[in-house]
């Protein structure tokens, strides 16, 4: 069985070199660099301040020349630092990866350094970052959201925001006003049933329907609350 | 690129005052802005361009994106692994086999879990043949475009012989959930890989009719051939994946690069344009169907025998129903799986896989247990339309609609 | 004049050139055999849409092959996929342009109910922001049980008072919203 993928394989075995020659690249070139665990590709921790000096290195001299992926991590509410910024990078060359992971200094008001003047098509990764993560990117041209409406006031994608969503207002008033129709959090009840992650209490760990205090005539009573999540 | 036209601005410069007018008066013309969808035929699906024009040439255009935002990602926190697969269906749905097989796969690269042979060899024969299929639906779309109506009809009958299979193989015509974490939902049915294979045979001909009926034709050379290049250095700066960067000249298709499920197995070639332009990337889709054939027929070939699916994953992979049902060591495996979720170490991976649009990411990060803690799209179509706003000034309108045809791309996948 | 109705019975050799009928009669046949949709095409549903078009389904057979783009030309919108609250205005304003008499057809799970997308982006159901007439079950629908929801949304249009909202202002309201 399991003749298998060969090259995950040979993957897991070169890693550990490859991600030391990497750490020693940036080290000499001045980065603060330390390394970061990884199931997979070479992954390293950057200072705030040295990820655009970073990238710049990895692409001009390591041929990392196709930058794949921005993305943040939201590490629960109260966790410290609460956000992190992940870069991924490929080699069309090397055919590598590597994963950059910036810590934000801030767990109340995010922000990390644009990398719009390495890569342009870091532009709408980094907005929809912001957007949905509430992350600023320092020096960005043009930092508006791309997914959501401009007047939305919530970032979805933190931890403290519902699946379900907030009542808000809808983008265009006219439409409200004609049908009476607003953005009003989703019924849950009845939902994917699914276990908490990672706990290890029997009771809390039981599966059940996440949001299930409430349905779509009821409303739910932590909503108060919620309105503390506004930026 | 601008340069080759004249810009109305400065024709109106050029003319002859009307009489009665004082020496030197300009004739003032303003630019005017257009927005062009969300509900539009040729914005495939709900993209909406926000554009400025002079006359007819393009000044300024900013995609408005996010009409199809339906929170994937947020979903994704909140259910178990297998949970989310119906979701990736609905990302590229043009091909969801492909879209279930990447997601598995980055999944199970967390599990370091390795699936069989014949799992492997299933994976990549749907991937391919939805690869098939999302081409023949760009080809089509991208044809309806600009003006070609037939080629849709074509490829449309094409695809419909493509369902029939898919949903002989996964009970859906194209929402089909295929993967699960650990394997695929069921075997490969009795005699349908014959009937896969004849259908590449049938189809390779009518491939090269409907091929035919755009490669050499004049209006779709005129309205494609040196519209909308973008070079190689910009395709990489934009992070352009798939037939787009390829078209550009860069030869990275990761089934190559870095192949998973199997595809050092099997032999292709990567197509690569020269020019980059619209015609270009149409030719590398034409010719990425073909060699998708290729593959399709040596997987077939050396199909394998054995199990099709991992089992020795007993947290992840649920166990034949057969079992299930009368063994209590396997209900209790079963119901853990199914109400806990496939059980995952804690960790992150970021797992790429070739899709038709381009390279499909997925970047897991889980705390354990078997709910993502968090779970990224690196979606192709929203990295290919990021070059929009560089290539559409100084183009014609009706360019806009070449480029946004040539570059194919699925609004599901790019708003998630 | 192909129909089985007794209301339309022509036969010329005992009536001459002249039929008698209900206006009614004639304006609904009119109009169920030329119910030209509107692909309000949003998500994969689109793609079943387009599969209903093409050769192997043919919605030609049931006059509604003619998909207007331009909501003035069109009578149906059919509502195929998911609406976002980003979306919603835009579907309300392109319904607001059609030409009275319409109708909707909310296609799939996710236009019906938003569907499997109960999250913070997906309006829940087509018809919380405009009169629904046909829902359609599936995710997607097949495309047959879209020419079945055409088939129902025309046995519909055949039971309107057409001739009433025609000539009175007061003609009988539309189901309101919820």
């Amino acid at each position: 069985m399991a003749s298998g993928n060969d090259q995950s394989n040979a993957a897991a075995v070169t890693s550990a070199p490859e991600a030391g020659n990497l750490l020693g690249f940036l080290r000499n070139k001045g980065v603060a660099a330390t390394e970061r665990p990884s199931s997979d590709h070479p992954a390293f921790n950057v200072p705030a301040g040295e990820v655009v000096a970073t990238l710049q290195h990895l692409r001009d001299e390591q041929a990392f020349d196709l930058l794949m992926d921005v993305t943040a991590i939201d590490w629960a509410e109260g966790a410290s630092p609460r956000f992190t910024v992940v870069y991924h990078l490929l080699s069309t060359t090397r055919s590598a990866y590597v994963r950059i992971a910036v810590n934000c200094a801030s767990d109340t008001a995010p922000s990390a350094p644009s990398v719009v003047s390495v890569w342009p098509g870091a532009n709408w990764h980094e907005r929809e970052c912001f957007d949905l993560m509430g992350i600023k990117f320092e020096g960005h041209p043009d930092l508006r959201r791309i997914l959501m409406w401009d007047e939305y006031p919530y970032h979805p994608l933190r931890k403290d925001f519902p699946l379900a969503g907030i009542e808000t207002a809808l983008p265009d008033a006219d439409v409200t006003a004609e049908t009476g129709t607003r953005v009003l959090a989703a019924p849950m009840a009845g939902g994917p049933f699914v276990a908490t992650s990672g706990e290890i209490n029997l009771t809390e760990a039981e599966p059940r329907a996440k949001d299930e205090s409430w349905a779509d005539r009821r409303p739910r009573p932590d909503q108060e609350g919620l309105k503390q999540v506004r930026e | 690129m601008a340069t080759e036209f004249t810009f109305p601005d400065s024709a109106a410069k050029a003319a002859k005052l009307p009489a009665g007018l004082p020496e030197g008066t300009e004739f003032q013309t303003e630019k005017m802005s257009l927005s062009m969808g969300p509900s539009h035929p040729s914005t495939h699906g709900v993209l909406r361009l926000q554009m400025e024009l002079d006359g007819e040439i393009l000044t300024k255009c900013d995609p408005v994106l996010g009409y199809l935002h339906r929170g994937d990602e947020k979903i994704a926190e909140n259910m178990t692994y297998n949970q989310f697969v119906p979701y990736t269906d609905r990302l590229d749905y043009l091909a969801p086999l492909a879209n279930n097989m990447a997601y598995a796969i980055a999944v199970e690269r967390l599990a370091k879990l390795e699936v069989p042979a014949r799992c492997q060899a299933i994976r990549v024969l749907t991937a391919e043949m939805a690869r098939i299929s999302a081409h023949l639906m760009g080809l089509g779309a991208f044809g309806l475009d600009v003006g070609a109506w037939s080629v849709l009809l074509y490829s449309l009958h094409e695809r419909e012989k493509l369902y029939k299979l898919f949903e002989e193989l996964t009970g859906a015509r194209f929402t089909t959930s295929y993967t699960r974490i650990g394997g695929v939902t069921r075997d490969v049915p009795e005699g349908w890989l014959g009937r896969v294979n004849a259908f590449c045979d049938q189809f390779l001909p009518i491939l090269e009719e409907t091929l035919t009926l755009l490669t050499r034709n004049k209006i779709f050379m005129d309205r494609t051939v040196g519209v909308g290049v973008i070079s190689k250095a910009d395709a990489l700066a934009y992070g352009l994946t798939g037939p787009n960067l390829r078209g550009s000249g860069v030869p990275l298709d990761l089934r190559k690069d870095r192949p998973y499920s199997g595809y050092e197995q099997y032999e292709f070639d990567v197509p690569v344009g020269s020019k980059g332009d619209c015609y270009d990337r149409y030719l590398v889709r034409g010719e990425e169907m073909r060699q998708s054939v290729r593959i399709i027929k040596q997987v077939i070939a050396k199909f394998p025998d054995g199990p099709w699916y991992a089992t020795d994953a007993k947290r992840i992979f649920a166990p034949p129903k057969d079992r299930i049902l009368t063994s209590m060591e396997e209900l209790i495996q079963n119901f853990m799986i199914v109400t806990e979720g496939p059980q995952m170490p804690p960790g992150e991976v970021y797992f790429e896989a070739e899709n038709p649009k381009g390279i499909l990411g997925f970047y897991v990060v889980s705390k354990g247990g078997g709910v993502p803690w968090r779970l990224k799209i690196r979606s192709p179509s929203f990295c290919n339309l990021s070059i929009l706003p560089k290539i559409c000034v100084g183009c014609l309108i009706s360019d806009v609609v070449s480029i946004l045809g040539s570059l194919d791309f699925v609004m599901g996948e790019c708003d998630r | 004049m192909v129909t089985a109705s007794t209301e339309l019975g022509y036969n010329s050799k005992v009536e001459g050139d002249v039929v008698v009928t209900r206006a009614d009669a004639v304006i609904n046949w009119i109009r169920t055999n030329s119910m030209w949709p509107m692909p309000m095409g949003l998500a994969c549903c689109a793609i079943e849409l387009m599969a209903v078009g093409g050769a192997r389904f043919d919605i030609a057979r049931f006059g509604a092959e003619v998909m207007r783009f331009s909501p003035r030309q069109a009578d149906c919108m059919i509502v195929a996929g998911t609406v976002t609250y980003k979306m919603a205005a835009h579907l309300r304003r392109v319904y607001d342009q059609m030409c009275a008499p319409k109708w909707v057809i909310a296609m799939g799970a996710c236009a019906s109910t938003g569907g499997m997308y109960r999250s913070y982006a997906t309006l829940q159901g087509v018809d919380r922001i405009v009169p629904v007439d046909v829902y359609v079950s599936g995710c997607p629908p097949r495309p047959e049980a879209l020419l079945d929801a055409l088939m129902k949304l025309q046995a519909k249009v055949k039971r309107e008072p057409a001739t009433q909202r025609l000539f009175s202002d007061d003609a009988p309201p539309r189901a309101d919203l919820h």
